[in-house]
């Protein structure tokens, strides 16, 4: 290990014997070979040992693309080291390619003297005509930038498990489990959990357990033999300081999860979450479907249309509505959503964003569904948007966006992103009680002299929630126009005027009740803002920090609640000589900045499905105050 | 129902929304909406436990007009929205409005998955075969060669039939009745008290867009011929009697035939089953002018209901399990830094 990273080009790493900060791990393999499987365990390990991470699944979007093809190829991206990790790394010092397709399509990224595991026994004649190699690279001194690791590890798999006396086909699906053996043992893993894993997994075929634990045994004898020890040391990462408190590892969709639970808690409701299954938003129902004893209910909906549909319903009917989708279903939910806005019932909208338009890139990551999302209904239809930035950040921002639904009766759209849904990172697990509650209270009364009046605001311009069921205070409702106070129909021109800036007012008054924007990394004022939202946190951070470790004069500012935005944002980004704003879009954000501030915000966008390197971003701080 | 303290017997009056009704004069609606009212009246249940959800269209503005809770809701989504609806508060009492644009075209994929879940309310889909609100064009159960603005030379898609569309969706209640019917709050009180799905289909005259469509078997007067009125465990029997439905054995398929001196068995007159779904899925089709029109209880064999099911199975997993936010989030492999 430690010569793979003495020929390392970045100056950053240290050389000789001295361990590394931070080691970035690739597993790359055919979307058959379990590669999500692997990177997932690696990273519980990882977790486990105390190391901060930060993941990168990266798969395709066929279930199993054809066996050994470049589009089948599935890769799993793991940071991780003994310093605070915010991204998941720009270039890997470490590729595991299980055949040359995973070869081929990763090579490329990994650091000049970077280290090559590659399972020999895949790189057969048919495999390579696949991978569209004429010649073996293993063979050819193509490879020669790098450090070259290969060995059958297909037939070192099959001797593994061969006394379980599985089929062939079976037993190379060990392979993975050997891999991932090499892995642990390379950076001093304990194996007890993953074998106990693998008894869980497999409790109902302890043959199937018995030689996956053989199989991951043996990937980590072989690296303890002397057969490569040459060539690599196991090397330890000391754990990262962190805060001190309970830690696991958690994913975007389960802390979105779990702060909806949380949520609704606070506010004394139960929880309705009708969806409809979309890559990658569907995690969060199956995380919720397993929630039921928290007053959950889930709903698989017909269509999106249903699935939002059911759940303004169940506003309607006294629960917190809540649905979620990725962009192509979000537009069909628009319609539902406009009606929300219009009868201002509560209603929590999750968007794990993906590449776009259409079905795009349904497994890779993007931020371009913000002017959806701040802008895309029929009808002036404002409502709050709020974005999150990583998995564990999820948590909050979901808790958030059920204290605006319910306090100011009105749909919220929760902005995430196919990277934050699936990946990991550590997760100070908060205490359940240091939030303060936001209990909600129906009307039971009549409102007004002899009669309800469902739509008599309040200050902040806030009706009252009303559940079907409480006697006397029958009333109908629906999307059109309807009379102040009362809720009647009626479209005359005063009217929908003075309704339509009700909403509006509404909206906008909640940036009263949002925190004010604060700066990430640096001061107010001075030469360079860069400002992101959502995912872009990790890359800007770091970047940011190099930047001023450099002595640039630049800070970092994220914003979380997108619209409407925090009251002081405009003051704080006109403090500053410059503006960057880093996007995966084409430059949503700095639209709407533009827009709203009058201010020079310039874009820095990236939409390749790929999350942005540290470098890019240094590079364009760097050229921003040249 | 709740068990709630009962309340003094409600009128008409009672169930009457303080809004103007703005149907055109003559519309079938005003019909309906009386018929429903009176409905509520004679089954004596609470308007505050009561919502009556819709979606878009002439038919959809009824909620507006009944003194319970209503939602107008959005073109043909009102199955959804009645989904979560009941699943939130299985005690209230759901009655939709749809018609035939809303639920058979735009809403037609809603429809049929609310009634196969078997979710407890009462469906009312108004038919007029016609598009009313957005100006008489025609509508996926317009006859063929209805003329139309968007059909200038006569449709050409041949209708749908919401019945039988409702037995294939796996309907466990299906009934017919009409506007002006004197016996459509009986037909509406029996899907009530079916628990489930209850879709019934009423005949609704437009007066401006397809005047008179039904007057065959609907006309106020004179049509009763042309009706056949089905009870349960009644014979078949239409036209005073003199006319009976009887099974053509040879073709698998019903017959007309001619009942003399009140001897319906002798002519072969079948008794109506209304758990018979084979032959509830030969009166939906029974085609108009050779026969009658069958009206009435179509078909009621309940089964379990989607919320009771849900209700059911979510206490269940919950059986045992202690809310415990804390320990949910503390779940899982963890690990502890020091201080």
């Amino acid at each position: 290990m430690a010569t793979l990273l003495a020929d390392s080009d970045s100056t950053a790493q240290p050389k000789g014997d001295a361990v590394p900060d931070a080691v970035v791990v690739r597993f790359a393999g055919d979307s058959g070979d379990g590669m999500q499987l692997t990177g997932g365990q690696f990273t519980l390990s990882t977790a486990l040992a105390g190391n901060d991470l930060a993941t990168f699944p990266d798969f395709p979007a066929e279930i199993r693309a054809p066996q050994g093809t470049l589009f089948g190829v599935s890769a799993f991206q793991i940071n991780f080291g003994s310093t605070a990790i915010d991204t998941a790394g720009d270039q890997p010092d470490v590729l595991v390619a299980m055949n040359p397709a995973a070869l081929k399509m990763n090579v490329g990224a990994l650091k000049a003297g970077g280290l090559i595991i590659a399972d020999s026994g895949e790189f057969t004649k048919r495999n390579l005509e696949k991978a569209k190699y004429e010649v073996s690279p293993l063979e050819d001194g193509s490879l020669a930038k790098w450090q070259l690791l290969s060995f059958d590890i297909s037939a070192l798999t099959l001797e593994a498990v061969k006394p379980f006396g599985l089929g062939n086909k079976e037993a190379l699906r060990c392979k993975n489990m050997w891999t991932l053996g090499l892995a642990l043992w390379m950076f001093d893993r304990d194996r007890a959990p993953l074998q106990q894993w693998l008894r869980d997994k497999f409790a109902k075929n302890p043959v199937l357990a018995d030689a996956n634990i053989a199989a991951l045994n043996a990937g980590h004898a072989y690296g303890e033999t002397a057969e490569i020890g040459g060539q690599f040391r196991q090397q330890h990462l000391a754990p990262v300081p962190s805060a001190p408190g309970l830690y696991r590892t958690v994913t975007g969709a389960e802390s979105i999860s779990y702060g909806l639970v949380a949520g609704a808690q606070l506010a004394g409701l139960k929880m309705f979450f009708g969806g409809y299954p979309i890559t990658p938003a569907s995690s969060i129902l199956h995380s919720l479907a397993k929630l039921k004893e928290f007053g959950v209910t889930t709903f698989q909906a017909e269509d999106e249309i249903a699935a939002i549909c059911s759940a303004i319903g169940a506003s309607y009917a006294g629960q917190l509505g809540v649905t979620s989708s990725s962009g192509p279903g979000i537009a069909l939910k628009g319609e539902a959503m406009g009606l929300a806005v219009m009868t201002e019932l509560p209603l929590v909208i999750v968007n794990s964003q993906r590449g776009g338009p259409s079905t795009g890139l349904p497994t890779k990551t993007e931020q371009s569904d913000l002017y959806q999302a701040v802008y895309g209904r029929n009808g002036d239809t404002p409502l709050p948007v709020i974005a999150s930035r990583s998995p564990a950040d999820c948590y909050d921002c979901a808790i958030e966006a059920v204290r605006l639904a319910v306090q100011f009766m009105t749909p919220v759209m929760l902005l995430t992103d196919g990277y934050i849904a699936n990946a990991a990172e550590p997760w100070l697990v908060p205490d359940p009680d240091s939030y303060t509650p936001f209990p909600v209270t129906f009307l039971e009364e009549k409102n007004g002299e002899d009669r309800v009046l469902p739509y008599k605001r309040d200050d902040r311009g806030v009706r009252p929630w009303i559940k079907p069921g409480t006697p006397g205070l029958m009333h109908r409702i629906g999307g059109i126009e309807k009379a102040p106070d009362t809720g009647d129909l009626d479209y005359s021109p005063g009217t929908h005027q003075l309704q339509t800036d009700a909403r509006k007012d509404k909206v906008d008054g909640i940036a009263n009740a949002i925190p004010a924007q604060e700066v990430t990394v640096g001061e107010a004022g001075g030469k360079l803002a860069v400002v992101g939202w959502g995912s872009t946190y990790g890359p800007i951070h770091q970047a940011v920090n190099r930047a001023r470790a450099k002595g640039m004069d630049v800070s970092q500012i994220h914003v979380r609640h997108i619209w409407p935005l925090p009251a002081n944002l405009g003051e704080l980004l006109h403090s500053y000589d410059k503006v960057l704003v880093p996007e995966m879009n084409t430059g949503q954000f700095k639209t709407v900045l533009r827009d709203q501030y009058l201010v020079d915000a310039k874009p820095l966008n990236k939409v390749s499905g790929q999350p942005f390197t540290i470098a890019e971003i240094e590079a364009a701080i760097a050229g921003e105050l040249a | 129902m709740n068990d709630m303290t009962p309340i003094a017997k409600l009128t008409i009056k009672d169930w009457e929304s303080d809004q103007e009704v703005r149907w055109c004069p003559g519309c079938g609606d005003y019909a309906i909406l009386k018929a429903v009212q009176r409905t509520m009246v004679d089954l004596g249940t609470d308007p505050s436990q009561t919502v009556f959800v819709s979606g878009i269209g002439c038919s959809s503005r009824f909620p507006y007009y009944m003194a319970s809770y209503g939602f107008h809701t959005i073109h043909g989504r009102a199955p959804a929205f009645a989904t979560g609806i009941k699943l939130a508060n299985p005690e209230l009492d759901i009655w939709l409005v749809t018609g035939d644009g809303d639920g058979m075209s735009i809403g037609g994929n809603h429809t049929m998955h609310m009634i196969r879940r078997n979710l407890d309310c009462q469906i009312m889909l108004f038919n007029n075969e016609i598009y009313g609100l957005t100006k008489g064009q025609y509508s996926p159960t317009s006859r063929l060669g209805t003329n139309s603005p968007t059909s200038p030379g006569g449709s050409v898609d041949r209708p749908a039939l919401p019945c039988a569309f409702a037995l294939g969706s796996g309907a466990r209640f299906v009934a017919r009745g009409f506007d002006v019917s004197k016996n459509l709050p009986e037909v509406l009180k029996a899907a009530h008290a079916h628990r489930g799905a209850a879709f019934v289909e009423i005949f609704q005259n437009c007066i401006v867009y397809n005047k008179d469509r039904f007057e065959d078997f609907a006309a106020p007067k004179g049509a009763e011929a042309q009706q056949l009125w089905l009870q349960n465990g009644e014979p078949m029997l239409f036209d005073k009697g003199t006319k009976g439905i009887a099974l053509d054995a040879e073709n698998l398929t019903l017959k007309v035939v001619d009942v003399v001196d009140g001897d319906w068995q002798a002519a072969g007159v079948i008794v109506h089953d209304v758990t018979n779904r084979s032959v509830a899925h030969m009166l939906v089709e029974l085609p108009f002018g050779t026969f009658p029109m069958a009206l009435g209880v179509i078909y009621d064999d309940p089964r379990p209901t989607f919320d009771a099911t849900v209700t059911a199975q979510n206490a269940k997993l919950a059986e045992g399990k202690e809310p415990n936010l804390a320990k949910l989030l503390a779940k899982g492999q963890t690990w502890t830094v020091e201080g």
